[in-house]
């Protein structure tokens, strides 16, 4: 096996796309997405059942499609890695067993691998050269959650994430509350451009003193998220004014939600490198796409030093090219494959980089 | 017909067999005791049995997998794999549904096969994977799902049987004990896929067969936003 510039084929099933990318070291050749987000919109969320059955359906196509783009055939693939968790159950099932049956059909080693750090793993595509120690923002649909990273392939810490709903989530939820449809990041953040984020003023989760402490006595929650009381105060906003018969103010509660949003997301992570020394922050998942977060994020960084790596969107979302990028690292870096027998792991801890 | 097909089920149990076309022997077999690990072992299997047999993929004359109905996450992991085998091999794929493998048991083990009869799986959530059959083996009615005292009044096979006898007999259906235990399983599956291609059946869809809906209802909020 090349272990200097491995060719990897990386698999992703965690949640509502079927990926499959293809890497030969630092460089992608593929990486094909089928989605099945529009299965989902009607009930304005992801409903896993309706998931896991589009990515039986995707695979194989998908693994063609990637194959054809990559323009290499499976014998010249020196290794197979593949997402084991975090995520949903029975989607992640599908992407794991099409890729142990990969493994025995090609007789290639399998590598089962984490979801969070995956999408670090974007990072090191086309030779970037990636600083000894640095911090990364994770923010979608499923994930809101502050790594430091020290090694891709051995040294992942989680220093803060969401003790309730994602970020993606809570945009979801309040694009629905102001009936603007699904998904909710790209909604609410198009209505927001008309309105006034300093209308309302919502609240920041677990940004009081009792949670947050000081940097010598950290609170509880110094690093973590909260958005259900945001969520829960916009509600009662939206029915003050149903109450009193007048017209939602839909713009000006978009932009304010979102603003509550991307203040706490991006203070708590400027805190969060300051604290511990990192001076480079990498943003990943779908709610990268939010113009306002990249924006306030990219200020906050230059003021506190921070240098902001923000990958092309489309590696920002779910993908199998991250998978097989962070796989190509572990390959080159000598690690040892999973073998066939592992199971999925819905709640995977990010200390748990290879299953 | 020639050569070794590789037989895979997962709508009950983890189940993988090589059965020879030539004369129905089923070469190897292997099936998980338990009904929750179809991920972890089945993959293995597969190769432990090519390598146990020294049959390389691409030489199999084609893979016969069951389609269900079975419970959803193990039944996807079978056919999931069973399709990448067949594309990565390039082998043709027949898809059988899984409570064939019951009727090719009651063939093989009923010395008088009654004139009509149902073979039911478990379907959890209190009900049954069941279809009816003549006593060829011909499929009458089915596959459906539902609750045991929905059954017709006949001899029921398979672990459905074993599960709710009770209702069964309120119901007039006749479970039949001995069959209490029986599992869809590769290696029954395989000899019934194998009569079905030497009668000529097509086998090209390998649909699943989950007879139910995701769970999934429209909320409220999305049918007012929608109205």
């Amino acid at each position: 096996m090349n272990r200097n510039e491995p060719l990897v084929l990386g698999i992703e099933s965690s949640c509502d796309e079927t990926g499959v990318g293809i890497v030969r070291g630092t460089r992608m050749l593929a990486n094909t997405v089928s989605s099945s987000m529009e299965e989902h919109v009607r009930f304005g969320g992801v409903i896993p059942e309706i998931a896991a059955r589009a990515h039986l359906d995707a695979f194989v196509p998908t693994l063609d499609q990637a194959l054809r783009t990559a323009n290499v055939t499976l014998d010249e693939i020196d290794a197979i890695a593949v997402t084991s968790g975090p995520g949903l159950a029975g989607a992640l099932m599908v992407g794991v067993s099409a890729a142990k049956a990969l493994a025995v059909a090609t007789g290639k080693p399998l590598y089962a691998i984490n979801h969070l750090v995956a999408h670090v793993g974007v990072g090191v595509l086309e030779g970037t050269v990636l600083p000894e120690q640095f911090g990364a923002l994770l923010v979608s649909g499923g994930h809101t959650e502050i790594l430091r990273v020290g090694s891709l392939t051995e040294d992942v810490q989680l220093l803060g994430a969401t003790i309730d709903d994602a970020a993606g989530e809570a945009f979801d939820k309040v694009a629905r509350l102001l009936g603007l449809g699904y998904p909710g990041g790209p909604a609410i953040s198009k209505a927001a451009v008309e309105g006034d984020r300093k209308a309302f003023r919502f609240p920041r989760g677990l940004s009081l003193p009792k949670f947050v402490g000081t940097a010598e006595k950290p609170g509880k929650h110094r690093h973590n998220f909260s958005f259900s009381g945001l969520k829960t105060s916009v509600a009662r906003c939206v029915e003050h004014f149903e109450a009193a018969g007048e017209e939602v103010p839909v713009a000006d509660i978009a932009a304010s939600f979102q603003e509550a949003v991307v203040d706490v997301i991006t203070s708590k992570a400027v805190r969060a490198c300051q604290e511990h020394g990192l001076t480079t922050l990498l943003l990943g998942g779908g709610v990268a796409a939010n113009r306002r977060l990249r924006e306030l994020l990219a200020a906050r960084c230059a003021s506190a030093g921070i240098g902001l790596t923000v990958p092309p969107f489309e590696l920002c979302t779910d993908n199998g090219g991250m998978v097989a990028a962070l796989g190509a690292q572990l390959v080159a870096g000598g690690a040892e494959p999973s073998g066939l027998e592992f199971a999925t792991d819905s709640s995977q801890p990010v200390t748990e980089i290879l299953r | 017909m020639n050569g070794i097909y590789l037989s895979i089920d997962s709508s009950a149990h983890a189940s993988v067999a090589l059965v020879d076309a030539a004369n129905g022997t089923v070469l190897a077999e292997r099936t998980s005791p338990a009904p929750n690990d179809q991920t972890e072992t089945l993959n293995a299997y597969v190769a432990e049995l090519l390598a146990d047999q020294q049959i390389q993929g691409p030489a199999l004359a084609g893979i016969i997998v069951g389609v269900g109905p079975g419970p959803f996450t193990g039944l996807r992991v079978g056919l999931v794999a069973a399709r990448t085998f067949a594309y990565v091999w390039g082998v043709p794929l027949h898809g059988v549904m899984s409570l064939e493998a019951l009727v090719q048991r009651v063939l093989d083990t009923e010395g008088q096969v009654p004139s009509e009869f149902v073979v039911a799986a478990d379907a959890r959530r209190r009900e049954l994977y069941w279809a009816r059959f003549d006593a060829s083996g011909t499929l009458l009615e089915g596959p459906r799902v539902g609750a045991a005292d929905t059954l017709p009044a006949l001899p029921v096979y398979g672990a459905g049987a074993g599960l709710y006898p009770e209702q069964l007999e309120q119901a007039g259906a006749q479970p039949v004990a001995s069959s209490a235990e029986w599992l869809a399983e590769a290696a029954l599956l395989g000899r019934r896929g194998l009569q079905f291609l030497a009668d000529g059946v097509d086998l090209s869809d390998t649909a699943p067969r989950y007879l139910r809906e995701s769970d999934a209802q429209v909320p409220a909020f999305m049918r007012k936003a929608q109205a």
